[in-house]
Order: structure tokens, then C-alpha cells, then sequence
């Protein structure tokens, strides 16, 4: 399926709640669970949620949800998570992706870590705006939302983790260069902040940096 | 996931070599020393982390000097190639690579070079040094990659490399 396919299915209601409730999780979802938060049915649920996994959007397991194994256990149930795959359409057609990559293997090759975090910490202060930097936690979630990271709010609140990379495939072939590029960014964008900091502490399956209320904002 | 609970036959063995910009005892590098004990630990208690090179007597490689005076070493055997890279890249290890630029000249060559043992087997540091040159001289193989260019157990053993048999 083309990716212009697979993104129009997510214009039926249903199926776009049914998709943004399985990716907010981050964790596998069951049917009954999805059709409840999606306010259907549970065939139609499921229904729908299969049309997502045929389009790549949705990757299916099956998992016994009582924890219990062995005769009796039942059937295994089907299982949801959001697909690691990415799907994007540009009209006229763009491919940012192709020249990230050929700069991010330039800039490895030239050893450029710091040039590239001076350059990230510009554009995030340049993408604060006017208002200056973020309030507090849930100001900056907001802003990371909408740059397409997923913040969860962890430890109690204190703590911002963020589910998406919105830099994954050359985060991937560049950790080092890349990951510090994105702190270098969430650096500028709080700079000035006595409310708010960011930092490393990447994780399996997880963005590489946390945001998180200063632990010197008393002063 | 799929080999729970089951030996694997081969695991995945990583060497690196590091250029210091500066003696390790240099206030330059005290982020970096900082960083070993804690660092390492995490290895040691990571999930797949099989063994590590250490020096005898101490509590790391720093000392061990086999590629040049000034070039550090590090060696080490994990379970699987998922294993290496979620410590590598994801776990706090990150954050020693992310400064890099402050602490080791960049190499115009490779500096880190993968291959698979079989399991049980600990390779010597003679070895590592040939994968590594082996990758210079030829590019990535089955018998040396890196993981952009990572070969399978499974490929390493059809190349005939001899030690994954």
C-alpha cells in the first residue's frame, strides 16, 4: 500500500481514534479496550483496527491479557501497538529524509558534533518565538507535542519523557551526532527557563532526552 | 525475544580504539573518568552483556595501551546485536559518546569493528586488533562489520568465517 493509502484511511473517525488511542498508549492495546475508548463496538473495533494493521499502521501480536498460561488460560487475545514504520506524503513530492542523511554522514565524517549543537541550539531558541522560553512542564509538553515528540509525563510529573523521535532514521544511523543535535535543540528551546531543563537519559524504544523541573528553581 | 529462555550459539563481539586528546589524568578528562565506573557497571548488569576486557587487577581496560600510548581500548562480548546497541545508544553509555569531540581525536579510519564468537568463546585482544585492521584494509565483511554494515550469525557462518562455525 502506498503511503498516501495508508494515511487517507486515518480520515474515517473511527479509525483516527481508534489509531491516536493504540499510539497514545505505548504499550500494547487490546479490542475491548480500543473499542471502549473509541466509543464502538467491539466487532467494529476490531474491524477497523485490522484495516490499520493491513496498512502498516498498526502492528498486531497476540498476548493472553488475564497473565495466566497453560490449559484454561483461553484463547490469546489479539494485541495492538503503533507500527515503528513511517509513512509520510508530500505534495509536491519533497525528500528532506534523503538530504538529512547525506549532511548528518557529512557532518560524522567531518567531526562536526559541535558545530551541529551550536547550529540546534539556535534554531531552538529561533523556535521559542516571542514569548520567550517555556513557562513550566506543562507549557513545554505542549510545544513538544506539537513538534511531534509524544511527552508522557513520568515520576509523579516531575519528569517529561518523550515517546516519539521525530529525527528516528538518522537518529539511528547517527546516535552520537543526532541525539546531541536533538538535546542541543530542547537546549535552546527551554534556555533562559528557570522552570524547566532537559537532559539526556535515553531508554530502549524511547527518545533519547527527558525534560524536567529544575532542581534549582527555588532559588 | 524470539530466543528466550534458549542459548544462543554465536554472540557478538565489539572492539574500539580511542584516541585520547589528552592524558586520561588531565582535568580535561575528568568527565570522561568520571564516567567509567558508572558506565561500566551498567554494562556489567545490561541485559545480554556477556564479558568485558579488563586489565588485571583493575577495575577496566583504560590501562591497557595495545594500540599506541596515547589510544585507549575498549572490548567487549554481548549476546545479540539488539543487546550491544541498547547499551551503546540507549542507555546512559549515549552520553559519553555524545562528548566524543572533547575527549578523542576523530579517526580517519574505522575504529570500531563487530564480529561474531561462539558463544562461550572470549577472544583476545590480538584478535580484536586484526578485525579491526581487517575492516580498514577490506571494508565491512562477514568477518568484520559495524552496524551500519552488520553481517548475521547466520551470513558469518555461510562466508566460512571459522570462528563463527
Amino acid at each position: 500500500m502506498e503511503d498516501i493509502d495508508a494515511i487517507a484511511l486515518l480520515q474515517d473517525p473511527v479509525r483516527r481514534r481508534l489509531y491516536e488511542f493504540v499510539a497514545g498508549r505505548g504499550r500494547e492495546v487490546g479490542r475491548n479496550e480500543a473499542a471502549e475508548a473509541a466509543g464502538v463496538a467491539r466487532t467494529l473495533a476490531a474491524f477497523h483496527l485490522d484495516k490499520l494493521v493491513d496498512a502498516g499502521l498498526l502492528e498486531a501480536g497476540s498476548r493472553r491479557l488475564t497473565g495466566r498460561s497453560g490449559p484454561g488460560a483461553g484463547r490469546p487475545a489479539k494485541v495492538y501497538r503503533r507500527s515503528a514504520g513511517e509513512r509520510a506524503v508530500s505534495v509536491p513530492a519533497r525528500d528532506y529524509r534523503t538530504a538529512a542523511g547525506l549532511l548528518a554522514e557529512a557532518a560524522e565524517a567531518a567531526g562536526l558534533d559541535a558545530e551541529v549543537r551550536d547550529a540546534a541550539r539556535r534554531r531552538g531558541r529561533a523556535l521559542r518565538g516571542p514569548g520567550g522560553p517555556c513557562g513550566d512542564l506543562g507549557e513545554l509538553a505542549e510545544v513538544l507535542s506539537a513538534r511531534g515528540y509524544d511527552p508522557v509525563p513520568d515520576e509523579g510529573g516531575e519528569v517529561l519523557r518523550m515517546r516519539n523521535c521525530p529525527f528516528d532514521v538518522v537518529a539511528e544511523a547517527f546516535p552520537p551526532l543526532v541525539c546531541g543535535m536533538n538535546l542541543a535543540l530542547l537546549e535552546g528551546l527551554v534556555e533562559g527557563s528557570s522552570q524547566v531543563s532537559v537532559r539526556m537519559d535515553p531508554r530502549p524504544g524511547w527518545c533519547c532526552t527527558v525534560a524536567e523541573i529544575s532542581k534549582n528553581n527555588e532559588r | 525475544m524470539t530466543e528466550h529462555g534458549r542459548a544462543r550459539a554465536h554472540h557478538l563481539a565489539q572492539f574500539n580504539v580511542a584516541a585520547l586528546n589528552f592524558p586520561l589524568d588531565d582535568p580535561r578528562m575528568a568527565d570522561f573518568v568520571a564516567m567509567l565506573e558508572p558506565v561500566n557497571a551498567l554494562a556489567d548488569a545490561a541485559p545480554g552483556f556477556v564479558w568485558r576486557l579488563t586489565e588485571e587487577g583493575e577495575p577496566d581496560a583504560t590501562g591497557m595501551r595495545p594500540a599506541g600510548e596515547d589510544v585507549i581500548i575498549n572490548f567487549s562480548v554481548w549476546e545479540s546485536s539488539e543487546a550491544l546497541w541498547d547499551f551503546v545508544y540507549r542507555s546512559a553509555h549515549l552520553e559519553t559518546m555524545r562528548r566524543r569531540r572533547e575527549w578523542f581525536r576523530r579517526h580517519v579510519d574505522a575504529h570500531a569493528v563487530l564480529w561474531w564468537v561462539p558463544a562461550g568463546y572470549i577472544p583476545t585482544v590480538e584478535e580484536g586488533l586484526e578485525r579491526l585492521a581487517l575492516l580498514r584494509e577490506e571494508g565491512p565483511s562477514p568477518s568484520a562489520f559495524t552496524f551500519a554494515s552488520a553481517y548475521t550469525a547466520g551470513e558469518a557462518a555461510g562466508a566460512g568465517e571459522p570462528a563463527a562455525v
